[in-house]
């Protein structure tokens, strides 16, 4: 039943997302279609949307970004084992059950694929 | 460091907070104890702006603009509802105790005998019922939500005072706090993890209310002219974190209302307010 009620949000999000993006789609039009990348996916509010609680200081162009989660700055040298940033992106809850950030993997807000390209471009941070 | 050291804490004493063992006065202390050790230079009795009681700034602009308040004429619609009589002849302020006046502030109570909580809005549609109207609905903001702005005016400055008596009265707020706890939608939060846990943090550049004083300030007129009931702010709050959130006057969310205005007892009520 819960994992019904999962599936049901999960699909209902990924309509409004295909809403959004029908829209910004139309808007791009003439801009030739780049797939987005690592940067791109953690910046859009419909996919990471990391800055809402994360700043970057090394990012100029990251703005009005939150404070629920401390700033991702020089990530490789705090997380040498970039897996474990890959796994702190894909279930926060696992190391800390109370955290605030969504678990991007288990809840399906983003594929592995996008999770490993958000890993690789906050690793770089 | 002295971020995360200030986060242990706070978990701590939400730990405390959630006890599901804790009386409803319990709870309604330990939260204040939480938030006056987090912010020991903010008020209790400001918790009633919201989000702006940590921000000057905000608050100085919300000040100016209640000055003129731009909703007025929603107000005035709700006053002209609630003088027009029934087809009996008589009116909301016959069947509401104390004609109306200095109630909102008991509300929502438990009712023993229907065995379910009734809110303010339900008891509007009851004195309706009574006298041969339709019930309005609870989610139209062009009637039950501008009646509602109106006549929660009459109770301005009445300070909240919700009772928790007896078993199925308590099961009724615990409901209501488990609501407030448990994690829901796509994006996993509870009411908690963002008016406790981060009240007083920006999200984005929003800054967070905490759940103190959250309950006192109803109709909310946003961006000056979108009226929002509470039950439909709570509603936005569950899809902001992609949930399915149950109808407006429903079951949960009047027992959500019943825990959520508890933790204010003793703040002043105050209706409506301007709201980004
Ligand atoms: C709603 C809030 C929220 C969002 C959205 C969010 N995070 Fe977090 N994040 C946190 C919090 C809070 C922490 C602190 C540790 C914890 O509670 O798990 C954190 C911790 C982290 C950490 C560990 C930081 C450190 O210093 O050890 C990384 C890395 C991280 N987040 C990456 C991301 C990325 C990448 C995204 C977007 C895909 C993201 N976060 C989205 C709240 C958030
Ligand atoms: C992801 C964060 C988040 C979650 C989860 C959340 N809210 Fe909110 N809520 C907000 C934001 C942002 C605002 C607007 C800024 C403010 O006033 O706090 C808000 C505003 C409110 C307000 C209006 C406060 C005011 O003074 O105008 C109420 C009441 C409220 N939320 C209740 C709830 C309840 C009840 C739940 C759970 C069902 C909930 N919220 C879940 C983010 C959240």
């Amino acid at each position: 039943m819960r994992k019904f009620k999962l599936v049901v949000a999960a699909s209902v999000a990924g309509m409004m997302l295909m809403v959004g993006n029908v829209q910004v789609q139309a808007a791009d039009q003439q801009q030739a279609k780049k797939p987005p990348t690592g940067k791109d996916l953690a910046f859009d509010r419909k996919k990471g949307n990391c800055l809402a609680c994360h700043g970057m200081p090394s990012q100029p162009d990251a703005e009005s970004t939150g404070l629920y989660g401390p700033p991702l700055i020089a990530m490789s040298a705090r997380y040498p084992d970039k897996a474990k940033l890959r796994a702190q992106i894909a279930d926060a809850t696992a190391a800390n059950p109370n955290t605030s950030m969504p678990p991007f993997a288990k809840h399906g807000i983003l594929s592995d694929k996008e999770i490993d390209m958000i890993a690789d471009f906050v690793y770089g941070l | 460091m002295k971020k995360v050291i200030l986060g242990l804490i706070g978990l701590g004493l939400l730990g405390g907070a959630v006890n599901t063992m804790a009386s409803p006065e319990q709870d309604r202390l330990d939260t204040i104890k939480y938030f006056t050790t987090k912010f020991p230079n903010i008020k209790v009795e400001d918790y009633v702006y919201g989000a702006l009681a940590f921000d000057q700034d905000s608050k100085d602009q919300y000040e100016a603009i209640m000055e003129f308040p731009p909703f007025i004429e929603d107000i005035e619609k709700g006053k002209k509802m609630w003088e027009t009589p029934f087809k009996t002849g008589k009116t909301y302020a016959d069947c509401l105790p104390n004609g109306g006046k200095n109630i909102a502030g008991s509300y929502p109570y438990f009712d023993d005998k229907a065995g379910k909580v009734v809110t303010l809005n339900d008891a509007i549609n009851a004195c309706r019922v009574s006298n041969g109207e339709q019930a309005l609905k609870i989610d139209d903001m062009k009637t039950m939500g501008v009646l509602n702005a109106y006549m929660r005016t009459l109770s301005d400055g009445m300070l909240t005072n919700i009772k928790v008596e007896g078993p199925a009265a308590l099961a009724a707020y615990e409901d209501g706090k488990k609501t407030f706890y448990s994690r829901k939608g796509q994006l996993n939060f509870a009411c908690a993890t963002c008016h406790v846990q981060n009240a007083g943090v920006r999200l984005r550049s929003e800054l967070i209310s905490p759940v103190l004083g959250q309950s006192t300030h109803w109709p909310v007129f946003r961006g000056g002219d979108n009226l929002f009931t509470l039950h439909r702010r709570y509603e936005g709050c569950v899809k902001s974190v992609r949930g399915i959130p149950p109808k407006q006057g429903d079951v949960s969310w009047n027992n959500l209302e019943y825990f959520h205005s508890y933790v204010s007892n003793g703040l002043p009520m105050k209706a409506s307010v301007f709201r980004k």
